[in-house]
């Protein structure tokens, strides 16, 4: 006891009486890269003080397979596959993106049919990536139940994917030009039935769980406060920058294929915190199935694919029959289609934001460079600054929020 | 009607008004499939940025892409994406620049550029004077090249596997079991110029005629003289 008496005798002075006062350093922390609230694999190195968070510091590219440098050695048609890999819960939104700036480049025009049935698709993708997106948060944030619902209409839209493609997630289903193949009308009608009656009753009761909850509330209102000029600043998109209160969505603002002839809401939030961002997301939901309906009233007969025969390859049947359809089709599937040279960048609105392909064209059957602009990569940047001040426990919250995965992050 | 890619509304008069915002800043402006690019002075470019989004209202840097052209002086592209939100436009920066050479940060005015920095630093090895945080990011610790340029080969230099006797992963030189295949399906009567496998042994193509031969009277065709008729008929002897 001496001793120990002795000790704070030489650490304490007047100036600071407390006894047995020591400095305390912060404590740095490892979250990662294999963590179920991390998303895919993620490291975070935190500097805690307690469990306050004042440094975050993401380490990215664990996923990393070289995508860019994969796609400059395969022809334009062999490189779309890869777009379904890179966010893998909202494939057909990034196969957009790529279909867009090729026929952007060829100024190719696309069938009516086949860009309602891009719209068609593009939309129930965002339901199906939001509903991974908003039950694994609140699994993140403690609740069980709606997780396991929300998985419910996850499979049933997985379902329709295979129905209409083959695959239930990687579907290269876009092609440039249209998309593969037409879907069936029972199909459709499948779809329809399944947007009046199972999707709003398994959504709207998995919501009631959620939204008016007083545990959910305390864990994400007033989590991650992101004002209008910082969401501006960090480059942030999609259901981010409108839970900033930005009325920003290219579906609106930029039109692609049939969305000017939409009729849609575009959600935004009023408090900018992690709350607003769930329930952006939760009416996007909402007018997704709004837009898949309108495409299911208006949706013409016709063609699914271009006809011009040096991009778009004939129907299996006629190539048969047709000494020209078959070598159009040997020409298609072996040395693929020439785009003029120039350089695009096309950016639609994936469910997770702003998905942008910048492509470079040399002239040649294959692209010169192929940048793809995932969305994960600036929000996860805003990371840092989100966190600073914030509980160690927030951090899934904040993650859970920004609606990130891996694949398309690290490319 | 033409593509259905994202219909973005022109903005009369926008190249002018950039380019007299730029001024002397400016090096060529691109108006190409409806998008402007506009290419500035590799030391100016924090200045012409500052302008464009203090001045000129394009908010939100998107994306920042690195382009390489090795046969280029400058071999590499940097491209700046910018969006304005209250244009509702958007337009492309452009500067050039080598292996030594950096290229000003543009950090102070978005700070998502720091991480998109980066990639291109990663992935091509252009450096970005001013930027603090110039680490590697999407390749791994201790990666050794810049995996993007025309001439780092796409199968990469090393390999890594779990090691049973060392109980760690280590990391050995590429080694494929098979080649790697490089199929090039460009017509070989339009311009594909390789040695077709298997016919290695051909002798090389030879150098075209500097001018097109052309032949004034059969005398000088080199085809010689008439055969005679006697060449013509049938040997009936040995039916």
């Amino acid at each position: 006891m001496s001793d120990y008496l002795e000790k704070l005798d030489h650490l304490t002075d007047a100036a600071d009486p407390t006894l047995g006062d020591t400095e305390i350093q912060n404590y740095t922390i490892n979250f990662g890269p294999q963590h179920p609230a991390a998303h895919g694999v993620l490291r975070l190195v935190m500097e805690l003080d307690g469990e306050i968070v004042e440094r975050c510091d993401p380490h990215v590219g664990l996923l990393h397979r070289g995508t860019e440098k994969l796609i400059e050695h395969k022809t334009y048609l062999q490189a779309l596959p890869y777009f379904d890999r890179l966010d893998y819960c909202s494939p057909l939104g990034m196969e957009h993106s790529y279909v867009l700036a090729i026929e952007k480049l060829l100024d190719l025009e696309v069938p009516l049919r086949a860009q309602y049935l891009r719209v068609f698709f593009a939309e129930l993708t965002r339901i199906c990536n939001h509903m991974l997106n908003l039950g694994s948060h609140v699994m993140d944030v403690g609740a069980m139940t709606p997780n396991l619902w929300l998985f419910e209409i996850r499979e049933d839209c997985l379902n329709f994917f295979e129905r209409a493609s083959g695959a239930r997630m990687h579907s290269a289903y876009f092609r440039p030009g249209g998309v593969h193949q037409d879907v069936p009308l029972k199909l459709l009608t499948d779809i329809a039935d399944w947007l009046d009656t199972r999707l709003p009753r398994l959504f709207e009761d998995a919501m009631s769980l959620v939204v008016d909850n007083r545990i959910f509330k305390q864990r994400n209102v007033d989590i991650a406060v992101v004002s209008k000029e910082d969401a501006l600043k960090w480059g942030f998109s999609g259901p981010m920058i409108r839970g900033s209160g930005i009325p920003w969505d290219i579906r609106k603002a930029q039109p692609y294929d049939v969305y000017d002839r939409m009729d849609f809401d575009i959600p935004v939030g009023t408090n900018f915190d992690c709350y607003d961002r769930f329930m952006v997301r939760v009416e996007e939901v909402r007018q997704s199935a709004r837009i898949m309906k309108q495409c299911l009233n208006e949706m013409p007969e016709g063609p699914i694919a271009s006809f011009d025969r040096k991009v778009s390859p004939p129907k299996r049947g006629e190539m048969k029959r047709s000494m020209e359809a078959l070598i159009h089709h040997f020409k298609l599937y072996t040395e693929g289609f020439h785009v003029p040279a120039g350089e695009v960048y096309v950016a639609t609105e994936s469910p997770k934001g702003e998905f942008g392909v910048y492509l470079v064209a040399d002239g040649s059957n294959k692209p010169y460079r192929c940048k793809i602009r995932p969305t994960a990569f600036s929000h996860l940047q805003a990371m840092d600054f989100m966190m600073k001040g914030h509980m160690l426990a927030d951090t899934t919250a904040v993650l859970g929020a920004m609606d990130i995965v891996f694949g398309e992050c690290d490319r | 009607m033409g593509h259905s890619a994202p219909r973005i509304a022109t903005i009369e008069g926008i190249a002018e008004e950039i380019a007299g915002l730029l001024g002397s800043m400016l090096v060529e402006t691109v108006h190409h499939a409806d998008e402007l690019s506009f290419t500035v002075v590799r030391e100016k470019l924090a200045d012409a940025m500052l302008l464009l989004r203090d001045k000129a209202q394009y908010q939100q840097l998107m994306e920042v892409a690195g382009v390489d052209y090795p046969e280029r002086p400058d071999r590499f592209e940097v491209c700046y994406h910018l969006l304005s939100v209250t244009r509702n436009h958007r337009i492309r920066v452009k500067l050039s620049t080598d292996e030594d050479t950096p290229v000003p940060t543009v950090t102070h005015i978005w700070p998502v550029a720091g991480w998109l920095e980066r990639e291109v630093f990663d992935m091509y090895g252009v450096i970005f004077g001013g930027n603090t945080d110039l680490r590697r990011i999407l390749t791994d610790y201790g990666f050794k090249g810049h995996p993007q340029r025309k001439d780092f080969p796409l199968t990469g230099y090393v390999e890594l596997r779990y090691s049973e006797e060392d109980k760690r992963v280590v990391y050995e030189p590429v080694k494929l079991a098979q080649d790697f295949r490089s199929f090039d399906f460009m017509s070989p009567w339009e311009g594909a110029q390789y040695v077709l496998p298997g016919d290695e042994k051909a002798p090389p193509p030879a150098a075209p005629a500097p001018t097109p031969k052309t032949t004034d009277k059969p005398g000088v065709s080199g085809a010689g003289e008439p055969t005679d008729s006697a060449a013509n008929k049938k040997s009936e002897d040995k039916a």
